[in-house]
């Protein structure tokens, strides 16, 4: 076959602008390794310096290498980014499961990890490191990969862009990096799931446009002529997201070349900011983006069209619209004016409706091929991602009641409801959409072994069926507790009585989280034997089998 | 019935689904009002924050306490924040008012109480506690899970970055002037040490209080020489929630009705 090589020497633009960027970043860190004002931002400074550098070599070798097969052939899909995303996306879920488990284990006995001489492995430092390796490193990286996926097959184009995609993933990448070197430090801005400070924030800033930037010039040259409803989801997560990242992230450096910023709005205005991001990070990282997955991966995998064209439509829109109102509902009984957390409450309620349409579309979706949940594991485990996104999204209303929430608030309710929502919905679509990847990008015509993906549903399963059910519990009692008065009209418990009642089901949450790990180590056995091209268990098993005679039917 | 209507509607989703940026824009509309409707007034409407006496920004000392408190994650599991709910007002004191975060870049409320809520624990424990405490917590509350934090003891207090925050903090609103500024590490080197010519910067802060007595002029760490992070968090610690007069604070007064 004869096709046409871009000979060496030729650049394509594509590289030669992100060649620039790099150029630029590197400048800049320099400048900032130079000047910095304390020491975390040095530290930060070398690590965007070393990262511009290798970026920048990698770009020359690649260039320089030549052309053996065309670059960026518009013929082929790009399925290297997608690789190089599963595997992101697997390493940093071990991550932060792991960095999880860590910090379960040190609310069950304080004197594990930590160090008085060193505040590194405080549970104040690691608990976002937690949060944000799970949510944006693990969550980010599947939706990312996937939506590169997607976009491309469902628009019958290659990803636009040529360089760009690769100058998302590497850039985001680094962001991560730097943030969670960041918390480590004690690098923080302090609002939750926002904590990076604003030089990341400005370069996730830049990675993030780029982003919505390859994946809307995608869908301008698709060769479709409808937008596939999974495209809308992980359109409008792109898009939403930027909004808020930006919006919420306005401050100001206290120095150029230091590391410490304080935000624009201070006290009530900040807050409510803050937690109109934080809960459509929510609403659009953790829920429009993995629905994008579900509209894919559900009826790609069970073989069937989507349940209802017409519910996708209204779920999404009514979706995207009443999810960003929700935000007060963090902050009831606070100092924020009750009209506001009355309007928060109210529309968190509306929401039970558009989650639960989503969750329909999504099971119904099966109509015809229920079947394949008994002998297909991957599916099972999409199928009870959509299962835990209806639990989840019908908890969440509940509590977002100013009475529930009186009870809720504060308490470890709270973090058994992220969980449900986190391990069972966000965890196992994404587990469901990679065993899917593997198979498909690295061209397997099945997974290596079948059996270990019915070992990790189920202890995946129960790690998640003891973390939820633990937290319960120990969140209602000592919500219950706080507010418990004696005979004589005292408060019955001091708080620390309300601490150590929670110590066993703080076991129980670790040893829940403990297996959702051990399920997770599993599935990254089974992927690479798949994409190593292992010849699969059950094929072999089969194959060493004497032939029998098999009954006429 | 209304298949008409119905058709129209599918006609207009036809349109954004066949064009991407009229799918960006129309998502971009749908998913800003909200946002718009529910933040925008809080920068407007007056009585979002109330009116009250003894609020002021805080002194150098206690703002390094601050950038310390955020930098180690206190208020990941200590909320600042206090519900007018019976069991919590009995537990922690009078419950917290817009106005006493209002100098907090960004606010500091929490979301979770791990350890109990922190808003009004100035004043309630000594420093010698607070110290022995931070240094190790089980040694005073046997069943705590809080971890050590005994590295802030020995370790100097970084004066040089203060001015800038405070001069950022100034362009943002908070009444720091520019003396205040000029003298912000000589006033954080007073506040931790009574032996020192305290009496003008205390008199400053105490002055946009309008009250006397809001600083706290001590050795919080106990150990000589200049003040360490343990003297900054301690001063923060100390001053959280002593600023308001509640005395001259009208809960039921309508214009505090929210």
């Amino acid at each position: 076959m004869t096709v046409a090589t871009s000979s060496r020497g030729s650049i394509d633009g594509s590289t030669f602008v992100v060649g620039f960027l790099t150029f630029c970043v590197l400048l800049f860190a320099i400048l900032g390794v130079a000047n910095a004002a304390d020491w975390a931002f040095r530290v930060h400074a070398w690590m965007f310096l070393i990262a511009a550098f290798a970026g920048m070599a990698f770009l020359l070798g690649w260039h320089e290498s030549g052309a053996a097969f065309p670059r960026f052939d518009p013929t082929y899909y790009e399925e290297g980014v997608v690789k190089a995303g599963i595997i992101a996306t697997m390493f940093w879920g071990i991550a932060g499961f792991l960095v999880g488990l860590v910090i379960a284990l040190q609310l069950t006995w304080p004197n594990l990890f930590y160090f008085p001489d060193f505040g590194w492995t405080n549970f104040g430092r690691m608990r976002p490191l937690h949060t944000s390796a799970v949510i944006f490193a693990f969550g980010g990286n599947a939706l990312i990969c996937t939506s590169f996926y997607v976009v491309q097959r469902t628009c019958r184009t290659r990803l636009a862009g040529g360089m760009w995609p690769w100058f998302v993933f590497w850039g985001y990448q680094l962001f991560i990096v730097i943030a969670g070197t960041g918390y480590l430090m004690g690098v923080t801005q302090s609002k939750e799931y926002a904590e990076p400070e604003w030089y990341a924030d400005i370069w996730l800033a830049i990675v993030w446009v780029t982003y919505l930037g390859v994946f809307v010039a995608t869908l301008l040259k698709r060769r479709e002529p409808h937008i596939y409803v999974a495209n809308w989801f992980y359109l409008a997560f792109i898009v939403t997201i930027a909004m808020l990242h930006i919006i919420n992230n306005l401050s100001l450096p206290a120095n150029l070349f230091g590391s410490k910023s304080f935000s624009l709005a201070s006290g009530v205005q900040s807050a409510l900011i803050q937690w109109w991001y934080g809960h459509n990070a929510v609403g659009f990282f953790l829920t429009a983006g993995f629905l994008a997955m579900m509209y894919y991966f559900i009826p790609k995998r069970a073989d069937r069209p989507v349940w209802s064209y017409r519910l996708s439509i209204v779920h999404f829109w009514s979706l995207i619209f009443i999810y960003i109102w929700a935000g007060p509902h963090h902050l009831h009984y606070t100092a924020l004016p009750q009209w506001a957390q009355t309007l928060g409450m109210t529309f968190s309620i509306m929401l039970w409706m558009p989650s639960w349409g989503g969750m329909i579309n999504g099971l119904m979706t099966l109509s015809g091929a229920w079947d394949k949940l008994r002998t297909d594991p991957v599916l099972r485990m999409l199928v009870v991602s959509v299962a835990f996104y209806g639990m989840a999204t019908f908890e969440g209303p509940v509590m977002s009641v100013r009475e529930v929430n009186a009870l809720s608030h504060y308490t470890d309710w709270g973090i058994g409801h992220v969980h449900s929502g986190a391990l069972g919905w966000v965890g196992f679509v994404t587990f469901g959409a990679m065993y899917c990847l593997t198979q498909w990008v690295w061209k397997r015509e099945k997974l290596y072994s079948t059996a270990l993906v019915e070992w990790h549903f189920w202890i995946a399963s129960l790690g998640v069926v003891l973390y939820i059910t633990s937290m319960w519990v120990s969140g209602i009692m000592e919500g219950l507790m706080w507010r418990a008065y004696n005979q004589f009209g005292f408060l019955e418990y001091s708080f620390i009585e309300t601490v150590s009642a929670k110590h066993v089901e703080y076991i129980v949450r670790a040893a829940g989280g403990g297996l959702y790990l051990t399920g997770a180590l599993i599935m990254i056995y089974n992927l690479v034997r798949t994409a190593r091209g292992d010849v699969p268990v059950e094929d072999r098993r089969r194959s060493s089998q004497p032939p029998t005679l098999q009954p006429a039917e | 019935m209304s298949a008409a209507r119905e058709s129209w509607l599918m006609r207009q989703q036809k349109k954004f689904e066949k064009n991407t940026l009229l799918l960006l824009i129309g998502i971009l509309v749908v998913v800003a009002i909200g946002g718009i409707i529910e933040i925008v007034p809080l920068f407007y409407l007056k009585n979002t924050i109330e009116k009250v006496d003894g609020m002021r920004p805080y002194t150098p000392l206690e703002l390094a306490g601050q950038q310390i408190y955020v930098s180690e994650g206190c208020h990941v599991c200590h909320s600042q924040m206090i519900r007018p709910l019976r069991d919590e007002v009995e537990r922690y004191g009078h419950y917290s008012l817009a106005a006493e975060s209002m100098y907090d870049h960004p606010f500091l409320w929490g979301s979770k109480r791990t350890g109990p809520d922190l808003a009004r624990v100035g004043g309630k424990y000594s420093d010698e506690w607070q110290l022995q405490h931070l240094i190790d917590p089980r040694s005073v509350v046997p069943q705590s899970i809080m971890p050590p934090y005994a590295f802030l003891a020995g370790r100097p207090l970084d004066l040089s970055t203060l001015q800038d925050e405070m001069r950022a903090l100034k362009a943002e609103g908070v009444p720091y002037t520019d003396a205040m500024i000029a003298s912000a590490p000589a006033d954080a080197a007073a506040q931790a040490d009574p032996d020192s010519e305290f009496e003008t910067m205390q008199a400053v802060y105490d002055g946009i209080a309008g009250r006397k007595g809001s600083v706290q002029i001590r050795n919080f760490d106990g150990q000589p020489g200049p003040p360490s992070e343990m003297d900054a968090l301690i001063a923060y610690l100390q001053m959280l929630g002593t600023l308001v007069d509640f005395s001259t604070y009208q809960a039921d007064d309508l214009k505090n009705q929210r």
